[in-house]
């Protein structure tokens, strides 16, 4: 069963106890000068923004189909099948392909470290698989970040629609953007207005190059005999022409 | 009398790029990419990527088009100038793989796509056909090395490989090229209209080709010059000839594309994306206009103008796909810092030096060749009764 997270915007009274758990649990410091900072970086994978009177809640999507880990060579970034999107960098290059494909920009880097390293949140992944909620969920004292399976979790945001609708805006982010992801927003008025990238495609990205690399074995085989062909037909008309064209000594045939 | 200053004036230049290249390399071995770029979470690719390695790459495309001219078509007229394209590509492929090294975060992991392997990731591809045709350019060029030193048995050896090698070079150039391009796919709501497609790969590979064609005569005219030789102007006209017809392709792709996907009227938005589109386009139409009028073809300083404007209409479209067209999309701006331009402009200087010297050392010019000239035997044939 996949994992996700529900952050009700209606909710979050701002305190960032999210924050503070969630900089816990990375071993990153935590202090009121990098809570004054609304937004994500290596050194705080996620952040409470405010609009206004509002609040919305900036981490990774952990995308159902990630455009990260699909464009990363060398397979740093991987979907698991819990739900989280899990970064292994021992193997990663800095390549920065994720950060660029990213369509809600989440990937940061150690800019200044001499041994970078790409930094987002992963869900808890350790965590949860150990059967605990992720720690942002568990830190959060008004139950505006909840935990669960990703079905249970979308049923939970339709209820919560249906059963208040003038005190929210009758939608749910996560579902349909890039095909969905492991992250839901639920909130009181339109998304834009809380920061949200509304101009995101609805279908997963990965699809966009694969539709180009998966041509590469037809292009190769195909342009193998294309070419081999060529080769062929114009050297042996250079062939002909040598042999009946001068009567010179020239008889070696061309290598 | 007029060389002398000349080269004076460009030493210091060259003297100052490299002082200013290597302070950079301090700032970015020392302080990272943080004390070197003006990159940012938003913006993580700047004139490194757009410019060392897409502009790199392509401007290196001379090497297969020339190859898959001489060898593959076997239209041999253009031999002559093979060998100093092969160079250049090496050149520009080793010069690549430099500019990657400043510009990955861990450089030192450099090989890891080699053996850690993403076979959905672009950027995968890229790294493997970047690899596999350096080291083909680096046997096409060889020969070059063992001539000079007389080395007739594995000359041999890589005269037998060389047919399957030089097809294997074009297809890999063919697939890395339009992926430069394709890296790009993954970006549909940030890359700027005007630039996005879905046949970016198409349109990369294609300007490939273009620059590729105009690097060839900007080094032809530029090594006459340098090395007091006769300009093979023959050659490069109807290489500028099949110039033009690859600039029309291209510009009327560009314009079917643009066209199909209902984005020609976002021209009319007063955007520095606008402005910016507008120049590289018109420095590619302007010389296609220019290279189908015989005068113009004939005239080698028209001619070397024309490669000029083609190799900047391509660096333009490089950097626009690259940097500028990505700003509004990331809700950033980019500039690049000084550090940056001071690594790329030695990375460029770089690569003039070094193929001086090695055209100075090694036979690269001279029409050296262990087949017979086709023009040869038009000769003899042209003397019937001589021959006998």
């Amino acid at each position: 069963m996949s994992k996700a997270i529900l952050y009700d915007s209606t909710l979050c009274i701002g305190c960032k106890a999210c924050e503070g758990a969630c900089a816990e649990r990375w071993g990153l410091p935590y202090n009121d000068k990098i809570a004054a900072e609304e937004k994500i970086s290596a050194h705080k994978l996620t952040a409470i923004e405010t609009h206004g009177d509002r609040f919305c809640r900036r981490l990774c999507m952990n995308c159902v189909e990630p455009a990260c880990a699909s464009v990363c060579p060398v397979g740093a970034l991987q979907k698991t099948a819990l739900g989280p999107v899990t970064y292994d960098a021992g193997k990663c290059m800095g390549c920065r392909y994720c950060m660029q494909a990213c369509p809600f920009q989440v990937p940061t880097y150690e800019w200044s470290s001499r041994l970078p390293r790409m930094r987002k949140c992963n869900m808890c992944y350790e965590r949860q698989s150990a059967g605990k909620p992720t720690a942002c969920a568990e830190a959060c004292p008004v139950g505006a970040t909840i935990n669960g399976d990703r079905e249970e979790l979308i049923r939970e945001a339709h209820r919560r629609l249906a059963g208040k609708p003038d005190q929210y805006y009758g939608k749910i982010y996560g579902i349909g953007e890039v095909g969905g992801t492991s992250v839901f927003y639920l909130s009181a008025v339109p998304f834009e207005q809380i920061g949200l990238r509304t101009n995101v495609p609805q279908e997963p990205l990965p699809e966009t190059t694969w539709r180009v690399l998966e041509l590469v074995p037809d292009i190769v085989s195909t342009g193998t005999v294309l070419l081999g062909g060529i080769y062929w037909i114009t050297n042996r008309r250079a062939e002909v022409a040598r042999n009946e064209g001068p009567r010179t000594h020239r008889k070696e045939p061309r290598h | 009398m007029r060389k002398l200053p000349g080269i004076t004036v460009w030493r210091a230049v060259f003297a100052a790029i490299l002082a200013a290249g290597l302070y950079a390399t301090y700032l970015r071995v020392f302080y990272g990419l943080g004390g070197s770029t003006n990159l940012s979470d938003k913006f993580p690719w700047g004139l490194w990527i757009a410019f060392d390695v897409m502009c790199g790459v392509g401007l290196a495309a001379g090497g297969f088009t020339l190859v898959a001219m001489v060898h593959i078509f076997s239209i041999e007229k253009y031999k002559p100038i093979l060998r100093p394209a092969i160079l250049t590509a090496f050149l520009g492929y080793s010069l690549v793989v430099v500019g990657l090294l400043y510009d990955l975060g861990r450089p030192d992991r450099l090989w890891h796509p080699l053996v850690m392997w993403n076979p959905h990731s672009v950027m995968f591809e890229v790294a493997w056909c970047v690899t596999l045709y350096t080291t083909v350019l680096f046997l096409e060029f060889l020969p070059v090395v063992l001539e000079r030193f007389g080395l007739h048995k594995p000359l041999e050896w890589i005269h037998r490989i060389s047919v399957p090698m030089m097809i294997l070079g074009v297809l890999l150039s063919t697939l890395h090229q339009s992926s430069l391009g394709t890296l790009f796919l993954i970006l549909p709501e940030k890359l700027y209209p005007l630039w996005y497609s879905p046949i970016l790969p198409l349109l990369f590979f294609i300007s490939a080709i273009a620059v590729g064609l105009a690097m060839t005569i900007f080094e032809s005219w530029h090594s006459s010059r340098s090395f007091g030789r006769a300009l093979e102007l023959p050659l490069l006209m109807s290489m500028g000839r099949v110039l033009a017809v690859v600039l029309s392709v291209y510009l009327w792709i560009r314009f079917l594309d643009l066209s199909h996907r209902h984005a020609l009227a976002i021209l009319a938005r007063n955007r520095i994306e606008t402005w910016l589109f507008l120049l590289e386009i018109a420095l590619m139409v302007v010389p296609t206009v220019l290279l189908y009028q015989a005068r113009i073809r004939s005239s080698p300083g028209w001619l070397y103008a024309c490669a000029v404007m083609v190799v900047f209409g391509f660096i333009a479209n490089r950097l626009n796909v690259g940097t500028t067209g990505l700003e509004a999309g990331s809700g950033t701006h980019y500039i690049p810092r000084w550090s940056e331009v001071a690594v790329t402009l030695s990375i460029v200087a770089a690569g003039f030096a070094i193929f001086r010297l090695i055209a100075q050392y090694f036979p690269i010019f001279e029409a050296h060749s262990p087949q017979p000239e086709p023009v040869e035997i038009e000769e003899t044939e042209a003397d019937p009764v001589g021959a006998r």
